[in-house]
């Protein structure tokens, strides 16, 4: 006789300081699946999750800064060759949830000069199939990863000044990021946002898509062992609508990058800010999934502060 | 004299402590308990690279922990309890401090930390920082005399101690006996050191705190992991308390080192609100251990932890560490 066998399932936990603690909440978040099932149940991660997640980021920081940029480079490549690995699974959470709507949803309320609102809208629909998202993912992380140790020569300059002075100007990380994936592409929009940002050493916070946010919950896996120090990057799955309120206020947090944002939602985190001068970069979705522009330096300059030095220049 | 003490049943200790961090508390008990958190500090830096510089700033912070705290809170919160600092500075703080101080200096002393030095050097250590201006002592208890089983040293120098702090006008600065528990192995251990180290405080100053003069024992020096924990001051408090039971006399406690974040110190509070709250030992049945006469907690990481607390409850934003001037 033969026993039938039980599928043991994953259970999905959050990615914090390198360890995968469950939600302080206790709270989980059913995701359904394109036949109408439950797919996963995901830890619906709550406000203090994702003070903790900050807290971690800002204390990993300034290592992962002095980590050489070679090494950085190293790093993400590593987690490039870890997601290779892990693709199948990846493509399969893609898969197994229905992708967002195509186009966020707009609310009349937000006033944005028309050039402006157009710049936000969807001009391509960006579908990608899932094994191709993937790979998109991983060729984005492989492009950055070459960056890290390129990018400082490419923005810093050495500046003519009227004197006996050597005057440069060198990018240095801004600090802690927080990085809003949008509903559409989880895995590829994810990553073209998290990836410029660990660039030049800053720690992060991710928002997973909160269409799928089962693929970021994969990610967590594969970034533990990735060389990654613990709280460099930091994975909640968790609704935007209660943890975007937080960004703005968070004195902690450096820079906001974020894609597919509704209008209101851009709107609050640029009002916001303008209350600590942070930092907030709003992506089109579409832009992020075009392939050679979804990817560029400038999407690893707001993530830099330029630091200008004086030093004595023998006659 | 031979040394009696209750016996710890270590691990229901254990249990006890750990329960003080179940509570539920709202914000408005929360504010109060930090706000009274704050004024209990003993702001210490005792490092070799301590500055005058360096003690300035503390003095400073003491006085005034949070510039911007009636911008950003609509109060004044209270200056810490204390500045804790080697002897050597001790003239700095007085300086700093000002004549009409409200914020005490307290000096460790007596070989501080490891007390491994002869008797005579320590308690001219004492005389000295008493002479320079500080309010309190912290000594050391010799770890070694006390594992040795020589509890009537133990006591005998302690008792010298507390003469050395008798200031030429014949009042006392107060005095903090520093056990360090991380180094005494046992919780029974814990609980003899504190009945020791009271009853030996008491015999020089047996009319207790009428004189003003206030004891206290305190758990470490900071410098040896573990520093405080729950079940540690717990176990202190409880000797505190049967004191209290037998004679009447307030002693003071003081957990110091691994005191970091403001959820930590409100766990200490409850711990002293529910332990020690019962006696009704204040005055219209009130807990003297819940004021900064008797009760502190030795620490410099909290303040701003605090303080960021403080502000995340008033405007419901954190902020970030940069936001504080350095403690």
């Amino acid at each position: 006789m033969t026993m039938t066998r039980i599928e043991v399932s994953k259970t999905y936990k959050l990615f914090i300081n390198g360890a995968f603690p469950r939600t302080e909440s206790g709270r989980s978040w059913p995701i359904t699946g394109k036949a109408g099932d439950t797919f996963a149940h995901l830890c619906l991660a709550s406000r203090k999750d994702l003070r903790d997640a900050i807290e971690a980021a800002r204390a990993a920081q300034p290592k992962w800064q002095a980590a050489t940029a070679y090494n950085r480079g190293q790093i993400l490549y590593r987690m490039a060759e870890m997601m290779e690995g892990k693709r199948d699974e990846l493509a399969q959470a893609i898969s197994a949830v229905p992708n967002g709507p195509l186009a966020p949803a707009r609310t009349k309320s937000a006033k944005r000069p028309a050039s402006r609102t157009s710049s936000l809208r969807l001009s391509v629909s960006p579908s990608l199939s899932p094994a191709a998202e993937v790979s998109a993912a991983i060729d984005r992380l492989v492009y950055y990863a070459g960056w890290c140790d390129k990018y400082a020569q490419v923005l810093g300059c050495h500046n003519p000044v009227a004197g006996p002075y050597y005057n440069f100007t060198v990018p240095e990380a801004t600090g802690v990021v927080a990085a809003v994936a949008p509903d559409q592409l989880p895995l590829l929009g994810l990553i073209s946002l998290l990836a410029p940002a660990l660039v030049p050493g800053n720690s992060t916070v991710v928002i997973a898509s909160n269409t799928n946010p089962v693929p970021a919950a994969v990610l967590g896996e594969v970034f533990a062992t990735s060389d990654l120090p613990a709280g460099v990057v930091n994975i909640l799955t968790g609704k935007r609508d209660e943890l975007l309120p937080h960004l703005a206020p968070h004195r902690d947090i450096d820079a906001i990058f974020a894609a597919g944002l509704s209008a209101s939602e851009a709107q609050m985190l640029r009002e916001g800010v303008a209350e600590n001068l942070k930092r907030v970069q709003i992506h089109d979705v579409a832009a992020i999934a075009a392939g050679e522009q979804g990817q560029s330096l400038e999407h690893i300059r707001g993530g830099v502060e330029f630091k200008t030095i004086w030093h004595p220049a023998l006659a | 004299m031979t040394w009696r003490s209750p016996t710890v049943d270590t691990v229901m200790v254990g249990e006890r402590a750990a329960s003080f961090t179940k509570r539920s508390i709202k914000n408005a008990t929360k504010r109060e308990l930090l706000t009274l958190a704050l004024s209990m500090l003993d702001l210490t830096t005792l490092e070799g690279k301590d500055s005058p510089e360096k003690v300035r700033g503390l003095c400073h912070k003491a006085m005034r922990p949070f510039e911007r705290d009636e911008q950003m809170l609509g109060v004044r919160l209270p200056s810490c309890g204390a500045v804790c600092v080697y002897p050597s500075l001790v003239p700095t703080c007085v300086e700093a401090l000002g004549t009409s101080r409200k914020v005490n200096i307290a000096s460790v002393a007596t070989g501080f930390p490891s007390g491994q030095y002869p008797l005579e050097i320590r308690l001219q250590d004492v005389r000295d920082a008493v002479n320079a201006g500080a309010d309190e002592i912290d000594m050391v208890i010799s770890r070694g005399q006390f594992l040795a089983g020589k509890f009537d040293e133990v006591a005998e120098e302690i008792r010298a101690v507390k003469r050395a702090c008798q200031r030429e006008d014949g009042s006392y600065a107060h005095l903090k006996v520093i056990l360090e528990t991380g180094e005494l192995e046992t919780l029974d251990n814990v609980r003899l050191a504190s009945d020791i180290a009271i009853q030996a405080m008491d015999d020089v100053t047996p009319s207790g705190t009428g004189d003003g003069n206030i004891d206290f024992i305190k758990t470490s020096t900071g410098k040896v992991q573990p520093a405080a924990t729950m079940a540690v001051t717990l176990v202190m408090l409880e000797s505190i308390r049967d004191w209290y039971l037998k004679t009447g006399k307030l002693v003071g406690m003081k957990p110091a080192g691994g005191i970091r974040s403001a959820k930590q110190a409100v766990h200490y509070l409850v711990m002293v609100h529910e332990v020690m709250g019962p006696l009704h030992a204040g005055p219209g049945g009130s807990n003297p251990w819940l004021t900064p006469h008797y009760f502190r907690f030795g620490a410099s990481t909290l303040c701003n932890d605090i303080l960021r607390q403080l502000v995340r409850l008033k405007t419901g934003k954190y902020v970030a560490g940069y936001d504080f001037s350095e403690a």
